[in-house]
């Protein structure tokens, strides 16, 4: 038999595979044209330095290895990279394999696909021939216990690390199909051909011969190769239409993200690329608390993205989220799932929402100060965090003020986040001039969003501080101030803070410095949500509550003495319900642990202490 | 004891439902141990300066309930917490806080409810500034004029109270009303404006639920003679100012702007909490409703029947409920106990 003649049953594959080759790269152009010249721009700058070399890594580790999923789940991990790395190896190893027998790096595309059929004993007779018989029957092995994992994960999703696994549209159902058969008729095929030639690898040699025991092997030749050329032209063919999209999609992503893209505010190429990368693993469905706390499982991200990928996500999906970052933190593909949402929530409101009007109310208190503390909103509606953070800042003997004390002073994101950007520009440059004017040297916060916002939205001439690194400098310079006692405490990481800001060191460090820090069992990148979110415009009171206490269980697991965190939000949310173990801002820790005033000013011991209560400016 | 305790009832808890349930027992000749945690009896009751609604004087309503106590010879054991309540055999097992048993053929709960920890909404401040008090707090305050809302020895010129602390707010995880702060709200700021006729009074409320009787009539009164305000919003936060005072935000709804007053006491209307331990839940598979106060079988036909067979409930253990509402939830519980106990239910 020659392969120059095309067998009919080539057919399939070959058209499937022309369809691919053509289709993707006019999508891909299609949406790098929405790409903006600064972004191109951007691009070129860095295509020709090491990044380029640093993408081809990743991608190798990534795509094919699927280094991150190993380290969510070794077994899933293996599936992946086993379909994967193995698939790949499949083509590379059969390119090889009939480049080394045509002496010919030209041979017809589906040459090494279908090489069996036309050389059962591939090259005949020789050391290579042997090698890569070997060789190309243990790559189909990878492969299958691959598939196997596939196939048990769909049933028994547990052993494999997953409580929920992905709900699938019917696109990836048909794909998905079509690839479950991929292989296991190209193994029956291969087998029937080694069985009738008598000749072939170990394993597809020895399955041929079994199935030469009771199957007519002669009349079953054509049909399987055809059953194999018509799954694979028919996994072409829905490829770009399921999930499978991510295969190629996510090298072209990786390349754009070490070119210096990134998830943008408004919709260009990166987007697009990032929304077809997703893989539908589900990994984001495993560690959003909506789902495991409060029976939520229609908003998660790979659904929000799936939305986004075909149309325009429901306003339900949209607003179910806390944004917490969790699945961010958890995708292997590294998808900007925040941002995108946030971004698909701003066109929704441009499109429902009138102009509203903004109205802050923003007023000048001009006092020289060293330190300017900004309590924000959140903080004003946990009175004790203020008090702490007014009272530490008066026994250190810091001259400070309290920026928004008694008027109405904003950060602006209010007003961003609700789609007002010119009112949000221009409380800004208010806020901004006020800052300026008190000639203070720092911009103490106790909100970590604020802390967020003046980082990223502000332009300031003196650096910002969250309280947690404020308090622990303070700590470190001044020890004699404080006092450490046998509390125990466990540290909830807000997501703002923590996966937002990272800052996880710091209140930990107070906390040890105060008094004994009980771990818990999801902490740092990992940390829970407290369920307070106020990103979340769809959740019910109900299922937050459910979201709320398994996390205080979770924090209260080691049985502390207190439940510590530091931002106003997530005491307000924790606080709120019966609960046997308190829960504090750090400053409020701080505070208690102060050193009483007689050690630090015995020359003061007796006088009554003044009341701080109402005072600006404090020597 | 020579009585058999298949023919005994336990009673938790001495307030006005559990007295009013045990005399009734008792002139049934029917024997009662009541048990109760506190040094003395009468519940919450003992804590209220004025009733609602027509403002009679606490201490009076306590001193005939006492008198009962004392008329029927109840066997009150106060001081005596009961820590667990099981059912073995048909028989109930009352265990106490010094981890004596004693056994009992029923059982009547009426363990009474727990006030809101208003430190729970720290927007308002409670616990952090001086001057934010909750309703209990100010009756107290009022039983002696020489503080009441004196400051410096001078009358307040402004109060605000804030209705619905926490209760019908899903933040806390209280959806329920708790019936009767409303009222007292009424009551308490009648109290103040007749104690300082010169402060000026306003209550911020969501609806008035103005259910019993007189109620709706003491809240026209509040308004038209003693020129109380009522608005309706919620207060978002409460904020010091210099001189202590309290700045308090809020919304009125009904003329849809945001309002900000200076109050020289903001007072909170808590509200009532189940005080049922969950415990009871995991020994004696005592069901709880929506809220968490224990729940009944039936609400219209078997109130007061738990979903435990022979343990029965009377006042607020069972949802919010007034005084004469507790008395007489606890006079019928008895009858169901009595029944019970003698076979027929
Ligand atoms: C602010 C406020 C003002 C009010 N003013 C009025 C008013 O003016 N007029 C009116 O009609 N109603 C008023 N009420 C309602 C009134 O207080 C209740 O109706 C009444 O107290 C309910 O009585 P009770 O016996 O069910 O519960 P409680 O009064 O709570 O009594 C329960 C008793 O059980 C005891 N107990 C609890 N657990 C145990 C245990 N495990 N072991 C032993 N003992 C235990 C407690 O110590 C307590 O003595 C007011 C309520 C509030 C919150
Ligand atoms: S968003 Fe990320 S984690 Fe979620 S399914 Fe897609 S690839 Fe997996
Ligand atoms: S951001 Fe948080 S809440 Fe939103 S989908 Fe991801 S894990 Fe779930
Ligand atoms: S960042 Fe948020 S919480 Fe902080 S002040 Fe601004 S709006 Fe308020
Ligand atoms: S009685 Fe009035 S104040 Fe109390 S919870 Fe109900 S509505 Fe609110």
């Amino acid at each position: 038999m020659n392969f120059t003649e095309h067998p009919a049953f080539v057919f399939p594959f070959v058209v499937g595979m022309l369809f691919i080759f053509i289709y993707l790269p006019v999508i891909y152009v299609t949406w790098l044209r929405k790409n903006s010249l600064a972004d191109f721009k951007t691009i070129l700058r860095s295509i020709f330095t090491t990044n380029t070399l640093k993408a081809v890594r990743e991608i190798f580790s990534e795509c094919l290895l699927h280094r991150r999923i190993f380290r969510y789940n070794i077994r899933l991990g293996y599936m992946h990279m086993s379909l994967a790395f193995g698939w790949f190896l499949l083509i590379v190893v059969g390119k090889i394999e009939t480049m080394v027998f045509t002496h010919d790096g030209f041979n017809p595309p589906y040459l090494p696909v279908f090489f069996k059929y036309f050389y059962p004993s591939g090259i005949p007779d020789t050391f290579k021939g042997r090698f890569f018989l070997m060789i190309m029957d243990l790559l189909l092995i990878l492969v299958l216990s691959g598939l196997f994992l596939a196939f048990l994960k769909r049933f028994r999703s547990r052993v494999l690390g997953m409580k929920r696994t992905t709900k699938h549209i019917f696109p990836d159902r048909i794909a998905l199909t079509f690839l479950w058969f991929i292989f296991p008729l190209r193994w029956f095929a291969e087998s029937v051909t080694a069985g009738i030639a008598g000749s072939g690898g170990f394993f597809t040699l020895g399955s041929g011969r079994a199935l030469a025991s009771f199957l007519p092997l002669e009349d079953l030749l054509l049909p399987s190769w055809w059953a194999y050329s018509i799954v694979l032209g028919g996994f072409f063919f829905a490829l770009p239409f399921s999930r499978y999209m991510h295969i190629f999609t996510e090298v072209v992503l990786i390349f754009l993200k070490y070119w210096n893209l990134a998830t943008p505010e408004r919709q260009n190429a990166y987007a697009d690329f990032e929304i077809n990368a997703c893989s539908r693993c589900g990994i984001c469905t495993n560690v959003c608390q909506l789902s495991a706390d409060a029976g939520i499982t229609h908003s998660q991200a790979v659904y929000f993205l799936r939305d986004l990928r075909y149309g325009t996500p429901e306003r339900p999906v949209l607003e179910n989220c806390f944004l917490c970052g969790r699945c961010s933190q958890a995708c292997p593909v590294e998808i900007g799932i925040d941002q995108l949402r946030i971004a698909g929530r701003k066109r929704m409101m441009n499109a429902i929402a009138p102009a509203a009007e903004m109205r802050p109310v923003v007023s000048a208190n001009g006092e020289k100060v060293d330190v300017l503390y900004f309590a924000g909103c959140m903080s004003h509606l946990t009175p004790g965090i203020i008090d702490a953070t007014r009272e530490i800042l008066t026994r250190a003997g810091i001259r400070f003020s309290v920026l928004d004390d008694r008027e109405e002073v904003c950060c602006g994101r209010p007003a961003r986040q609700a789609g007002f950007a010119d009112q949000a520009r221009s409380i800004i440059a208010r806020t901004t001039a006020l800052i300026n004017r008190s000639g203070a040297s720092l911009l103490l916060v106790t909100c970590p969003i604020c802390y967020k916002v003046f980082n990223e939205e502000y332009d300031l001439p003196i650096p910002v501080e969250h309280h947690t690194v404020f308090l622990n400098r303070l700590m470190t310079e001044r020890p004699s101030l404080f006092r450490k006692s046998s509390l125990r405490m466990s540290y909830h990481d807000p997501c703002d803070l923590g996966r937002g800001s990272g800052i996880y060191e710091q209140p930990r460090s107070i906390i040890r410095r105060t008094g004994v820090l009980v771990s818990a069992a999801h902490e740092r990148e990992d940390a829970l949500c407290c369920g307070g979110s106020l990103a979340n415009l769809a959740i019910t009171p109900r299922q937050r509550t459910l979201v709320t206490d398994s996390a205080y269980q979770m924090l209260t697991a080691g049985n502390p003495d207190y439940v510590v965190t530091s931002c106003p939000l997530c005491k307000k949310t924790f606080a709120a319900g019966k609960r046997e173990i308190p829960v504090a801002d750090i400053a409020e820790i701080a505070r208690m642990m102060l050193q009483p005033e007689e050690i630090l000013h015995p020359e003061k011991a007796g006088e009554a202490e003044l009341e701080s209560e109402g005072q600006e400016i404090c020597q | 004891m020579s009585v058999n305790p298949k023919k005994r009832v336990a009673v938790v808890g001495a307030g006005v439902a559990g007295i009013a349930a045990a005399v009734a027992l008792k002139r049934a000749g029917v024997d009662a141990d009541v048990y109760e945690k506190e040094s003395g009896p009468g519940g919450h009751l003992t804590r209220w300066h004025a009733l609602f609604p027509g403002r009679e004087n606490a201490a009076t309503v306590l001193q005939g309930f006492l008198n009962e106590v004392k008329e029927n010879r109840l066997d009150i054991r106060t001081g005596t917490l009961v820590t667990d309540i099981r059912k073995e055999n048909g028989l109930f097992r009352v265990t106490t806080g010094s981890g004596e048993c004693s056994e009992y053929g029923a059982v009547l709960l009426a363990n009474g409810f727990r006030l809101f920890d208003a430190a729970r909404k720290e927007e308002y401040g409670y616990g952090i500034y001086p001057r934010v008090i909750t309703s209990p707090d100010l009756e107290k305050r009022m039983e002696d004029p020489a503080t009441g809302l004196l400051i410096h020895n001078q009358a307040p010129k402004k109060v605000a109270f804030v209705h619905c602390v926490g209760s019908r707010d899903a933040k806390v995880g209280n959806r329920y009303c708790s019936k009767v702060c409303c009222i007292s709200g009424v009551k308490q700021a009648i109290a103040v404006r007749e104690q300082y006729p010169s402060c000026e009074v306003m209550n911020f409320y969501m609806d008035l639920r103005m259910f019993g009787s007189g109620f709706e009539e003491l809240y026209q009164e509040a308004q038209e003679k003693y020129g109380i305000n009522f608005i309706r919003g919620r207060v978002s936060e409460a904020a010091p100012t210099l001189d202590g005072s309290i700045q308090v935000k809020a919304e009125d709804t009904l003329l849809g702007c945001p309002l900000k007053v200076t109050v020289d006491w903001l007072i909170l209307l808590v509200g009532m909490e189940p005080g049922i331990p969950g415990s009871l839940h995991d020994s004696l598979g005592l069901e709880r409703d929506d809220a968490g106060f224990a729940g009944c079988r039936n609400k219209f036909l078997l109130p007061g029947y738990s979903s435990v067979d022979g343990l029965f409930l009377a006042g607020a253990c069972a949802g919010p409920a007034t005084i004469p509402d507790s008395v007489n939830q606890g006079r019928a519980a008895a009858l169901s106990a009595i029944h019970y106990l003698n076979g027929k239910v």
